[in-house]
């Protein structure tokens, strides 16, 4: 690695260090976050539990896989900022402001600035809101966690790139404050769309016929229904499932984890285009 | 944590202050949260596209959870042993009960920033009663969206229940159901909102109980264990919002097998709980000592 790259390398790693110190600050809001994550996962596992009563099989998981589904997106809604939290609303008030500006003349990358911070917050809230009521739903019912730890890897990369496409997705939002300049609506249909598009509600496996299909390919599977369907492993849900066989089932994981990468530099490349647009904004309103 | 409410609680003068020859305090409230409600719609109206986005989001957030019990009614017939229409009746009838209580006192929950930033000082000088004044900061209209929709739901519920006997206790039922319900979610933000002055970032935990108590209350109550239910009957008595009065409508037994006069009292049940919520809040404020900041 040259000098610059380790230089450039060692800022983000600050930055995103300071996002995670941050809301690592927020000890009470975290628990209390810890809790309400732990309710809504008892509440919905009594309704998932009634549900494959009825229909065992369901959307290709047994019972425990449906509910070992359902906490792992509990654990994973604070990390993701599924449902709204997350830097876009600081970016927004900054632009709002006219801070942004500070943020541009920094030397350093407009979005993998803010990237490292997200990232550095995603990752708090991983282990602060991701583990505990991941580990209180497994002590509570009867959860098909994986007990090989190549597939505890895999989900953590396929999380990793889930939280990639969620922050590229928010990032487009924050963005979009230089033209409307107040958040509020935007980001409330943006939570609208992740809540019902990821998988948190139902998993997407379960959603009927081609519509079934179209939300399967969509950005918002990313986050949730393929990290969460490559930690159940083949023959769960859709995300990572080639049938059975140990080469199938890494096809799957290949194919799960390239679709998260692919939705990740698409969006992520389509923020850079908008981004040269809104600052050349900027310089047209003077700040 | 305790450690610290027991340092701030003793060895604190009131402030010295005169209030204001009292009128009817209630009133002075009722005033207070007007002016300052209308003053915060202005101001939203200020971001026009934003508002109508936000009102419609708001909608559709909570009709979203109604689209995933749709979809599961694509697979079943039934969940619990209750059909799409009697589900929606609960669905509904919650939905609309937090959506009010959300529009009148939601805003409670951001005491612990007010709390936490020392803007609380400001509140407690004026001659506005504090509660009026926490609930009405930030006024959102835009939460007439989850009102609009459980109301939309609830009606398309009692027009696909038309095979019930609907005598006049029924229909009169639906409306007082949808009242006392909100007054209890009420009484929960009030009550959470005074736990806030001891924990000053667990506008979550307040969460799960009005939130998370309405996602439980549209399911029905046969999905659940007898212990959750025992607990959200007697404890914070949720199941008074909608599923007691409800599944009387509905001519179904309770799980619990209280007896069936229970129906009929949601709205003693919610002058009842706010009570305990008022004397938090009480406790709460005067517990409130200044971060000086």
């Amino acid at each position: 690695m040259s000098e610059g790259a380790a230089r450039r390398a060692g800022l983000y790693g600050a930055v995103a260090a300071g996002g995670f110190r941050r809301y690592a600050t927020y000890g009470t809001a975290t628990a209390a976050g810890v809790f309400t994550n732990t309710v809504f996962g008892f509440i919905l596992s009594y309704t998932y539990i009634a549900l494959w009563d009825e229909r065992p099989g369901l959307g290709g998981y047994d019972q425990s896989q449906a509910l070992t589904f359902m906490w792992v997106s509990q654990g994973l809604l604070a990390a993701g900022a599924l449902i709204g939290g997350g830097f876009q609303e600081e970016f927004q008030e900054r632009v709002r402001t006219g801070d942004i500006a500070v943020d541009l003349y920094r030397p350093a990358d407009l979005q993998l600035w803010w990237l490292a911070g997200d990232l550095g917050r995603a990752g708090f809230q991983l282990l602060g809101r991701g583990v505990v009521p991941l580990a209180f739903g497994a002590l509570v019912f009867d959860l098909a966690l994986p007990a090989d730890p190549l597939r505890w890897l895999l989900f953590l990369v396929s999380v990793l790139l889930g939280l990639v496409v969620s922050f590229a997705l928010r990032y487009l939002l924050g963005l979009a404050a230089f033209w409307l300049m107040e958040g509020t609506g935007i980001n409330m249909m943006a939570t609208v769309v992740s809540i019902f598009f990821s998988g948190m509600l139902l998993p997407l496996t379960v959603f009927p016929g081609g519509f079934g299909e179209f939300v399967r390919v969509l950005p918002w599977a990313a986050m949730l229904q393929v990290p969460a369907d490559v930690l159940l492993g083949a023959g769960a849900g859709s995300g990572a499932r080639a049938g059975s066989g140990a080469g199938a089932a890494a096809a799957g994981v290949v194919r799960a984890l390239g679709f998260q990468a692919g939705w990740a530099l698409v969006l992520l490349g389509l923020g850079r285009l908008v981004q040269s647009a809104a600052t050349r904004k900027v310089v047209v309103q003077g700040g | 944590m305790a450690e610290r409410v027991a340092e701030a609680a003793p060895a604190r003068d009131r402030p010295v202050w005169a209030p204001p020859p009292r009128r009817n305090r209630a009133v002075e409230g009722l005033r207070g949260y007007g002016l300052i409600a209308a003053m915060w719609i202005r101001s939203t109206m200020t971001y026009r596209t934003s508002f109508f986005l936000s009102t419609f989001g708001n909608a559709a957030i909570t009709l979203l959870d109604f689209v995933a019990v749709y979809i599961m009614f694509s697979h079943v017939d039934e969940l619990g042993g209750f059909t799409l229409p009697e589900i929606a009746l609960l669905y509904g009838s919650s939905s609309a009960s937090l959506g009010l209580a959300d529009l009148l006192l939601g805003n409670t929950d951001r005491i612990g920033a007010r709390v936490r930033d020392g803007s609380l000082d400001t509140m407690l000088v004026r001659p506005v009663p504090v509660l009026a004044q926490v609930a009405a900061d930030r006024f959102a209209l835009r939460r007439l969206g989850r009102i609009a929709q459980g109301l939309g739901v609830l009606g398309w519920a009692v027009s696909e229940l038309d095979q019930l006997h609907w005598t006049a206790g029924k229909v009169l039922m639906v409306p007082v159901m949808i009242t006392a319900g909100a007054a209890i979610f009420g009484a929960v933000m009030v009550a959470g909102a005074a736990f806030q002055f001891v924990a000053g970032d667990a506008a979550e935990v307040q969460n799960s109980f009005t939130y998370g108590g309405c996602t439980m209350l549209m399911y029905p109550p046969t999905v659940f264990a007898k212990d959750l239910l025992r607990g959200v009957t007697f404890v914070v008595p949720l199941a008074f919002v909608n599923w007691l009065p409800a599944l009387h409508v509905l001519g179904r037994p309770d799980p619990l097998g209280l007896p069936g006069w229970v129906a009929y009292l949601s709205p003693l049940v919610a002058l009842v709980v706010f009570v305990p919520a008022s004397l938090a809040w009480r406790a709460g404020v005067r517990s409130y000592r200044s971060t000086g900041s």
